[in-house]
């Protein structure tokens, strides 16, 4: 079914009595061309492509909950493309344009809204590196503009801008950037996949990983055994433990990362705001809900909810930025499991074992990552070749040392 | 979240820095192959379950703790210091 002004229109006035499911429930079968372990943000999308792009639809993703259950339903939905190193700068640049075609593409409305986000600094230092940062940005060929504190003043009154500790000495804008629905972002790829085939089977836990000579044949799932010649590992914050069941050991630490949502209030916000020096940043929903988060809460951990030193610390960086959010309630906070690398860049490559895939290590950051994530994991599993865009997030590049540390913090996977 | 450093006594989570995972106590030889460097560093086996990381009391007595813990109730199993491990220091 077409999705369409008129048809919620009509449907409307007849009791919406014609609406379809949004995609069939399949059991699996015994074998497929290709298998997607997770079904995320990225491996619904890296489905979609895979039969929009490549004409490859015998494929099934499996994924252990309902869809959408993991991060791409637990993010703050912040949407940019302001990375700085090469490797990354090309990458989220395409990830971007295709967010800016997403719902035509998708007949869907993800709600991708290009509402803006400014990254504020606090320092001369900090002035130059968005400056620098800016002008890369620039040379990419996206957009980016650096802010005074007069303009910033006009357009976000309700800063703090005298604070003691850090000072707003102005900001970097992005235009472009904005904030999607994250949970349509999951249903419009899965319903894209499914209108062209591919069989999206819920309640299906991936729980072995069968190899022979070091090629893969399929998987063991609490559904029964599926064999496949190729299987996809795309499993975000249980990334380390899916790619156990293969033998491997991956450069992945998986930490707890919280968010927050405050009752639905009048609009007092237009743009997303980022702080970096309070490890904060918010935007308000369409709902009316200041959405905001923090950093993780900086210690390994798969348990979907946090601590209270976290809570507190983001209440506290709220505070100092925007005083008036004092006046608003919390609503609800929840975590997320984040597959932290010791650079904070993701991986997208084939493994040492033929046919067996990995998308993994989006730290904080996949959310925006996702259709670019799905179009290049999609072109390496149907080509063989990593695409351009991604040739740098390899799995080895730890040991051979060609690291995209965009943060330059280290190699210690909680820093990025 | 408290932890038990075997000279303060039970602490609060905020007076501890996190290192990571206790695979930093694996320090190669400065002639090892890259691969060793590769999985000290970066490599992590990253349980769900119990686990064994390293804290430092920052803002208590500077020990090095090895805690063991899980990652899925965020309970604390055991804490000692790495430098009264049999064989620390030598
Ligand atoms: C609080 C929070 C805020 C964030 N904010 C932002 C942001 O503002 N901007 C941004 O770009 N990114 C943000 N992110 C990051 C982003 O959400 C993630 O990087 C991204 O969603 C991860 O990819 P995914 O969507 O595929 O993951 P997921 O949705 O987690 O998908 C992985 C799926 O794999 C399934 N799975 C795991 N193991 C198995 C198995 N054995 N068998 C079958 N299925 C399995 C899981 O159930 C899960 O559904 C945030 C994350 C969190 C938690
Ligand atoms: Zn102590």
């Amino acid at each position: 079914m077409r999705y369409s002004g008129l048809k919620v229109i009509t449907e409307g006035l007849f009791g919406n009595k014609g609406w379809t499911r949004a995609w069939r429930d399949p059991a699996p079968k015994a074998e497929y061309d290709a298998i997607i372990i997770g079904g995320g943000g990225h491996g619904l999308a890296t489905a979609y492509y895979l039969a929009k792009n490549h004409g490859l639809t015998n494929i099934a993703v499996l994924e252990k909950g309902y869809l959408g259950s993991g991060n791409i339903g637990r993010n703050t939905t912040i949407v940019r493309a302001n990375y700085f190193i090469p490797g990354n700068s090309e990458f989220y640049s395409h990830s971007l344009k295709l967010w800016e075609g997403l719902e035509t593409e998708l007949n869907y409305n993800v709600m991708h809204s290009q509402r803006g986000q400014v990254v504020l600094f606090h320092s001369d230092g900090q002035r130059d590196q968005q400056i620098r940062r800016a002008n890369a940005i620039v040379n990419q060929g996206d957009d980016a503009e650096i802010m005074s504190v007069e303009q910033l003043r006009a357009e976000f009154p309700y800063l703090d801008y005298e604070q003691t500790r850090f000072p707003i000495y102005g900001g970097m804008m992005q235009r472009r950037a904005g904030t999607a629905r994250h949970d349509a972002v999951a249903w419009g790829y899965a319903r894209g996949a499914d209108q062209r085939g591919v069989d999206l089977i819920q309640n299906c836990e991936v729980t072995g990983i069968d190899v022979e000579n070091g090629v893969v044949r399929g998987v063991q799932t609490t559904r029964g055994p599926i064999r496949a010649k190729k299987v996809a590992m795309i499993a975000a914050g249980r990334s380390g433990q899916v790619a156990a069941m293969a033998g491997m050991r991956i450069p992945v630490e998986s930490h707890i990362m919280q968010a927050f949502v405050t009752e639905g209030l009048k609009p007092v916000m237009d743009a997303v705001i980022s702080y970096g020096m309070g490890h904060f940043y918010i935007s308000q929903s369409d709902k009316g809900g200041l959405v905001f988060g923090g950093d993780i809460d900086m210690y390994a951990s798969y348990a979907a909810r946090g601590n209270l030193p976290m809570v507190e610390h983001v209440m506290e960086a709220g505070m100092t930025l925007m005083p008036m959010i004092g006046r608003a309630k919390v609503l609800r906070s929840w975590g997320g499991i984040m597959d932290m690398t010791p650079d904070g860049s993701p991986i997208i490559d084939k493994t040492p074992i033929e046919g067996l895939f990995i998308d993994a290590g989006w730290n904080y950051g996949g959310f925006k990552a996702v259709p670019a994530s799905g179009w290049c994991m999609a072109h390496l599993m149907a080509t063989g070749q990593s695409h351009e865009v991604a040739r740098r997030f390899r799995l080895d590049r730890f040991r051979t040392g060609h690291l995209l540390d965009e943060e330059g913090t280290g190699s210690q996977h909680n820093l990025h | 979240m408290r932890l038990t450093c075997p000279l303060c006594g039970p602490r609060d989570r905020r007076e501890f820095y996190y290192s990571g995972s206790e695979d930093y106590l694996n320090r190669p030889t400065p002639d090892a192959r890259p691969e060793a460097w590769d999985d000290m560093l970066h490599l992590r086996d990253n349980p769900a379950g119990v686990t064994k990381d390293l804290w430092y009391h920052e803002t208590g007595c500077g020990s090095w703790l090895l805690v063991t813990r899980s990652t899925t109730t965020h309970e604390i199993l055991a804490t000692e210091r790495v430098a009264d491990r049999k064989g620390a220091g030598a």
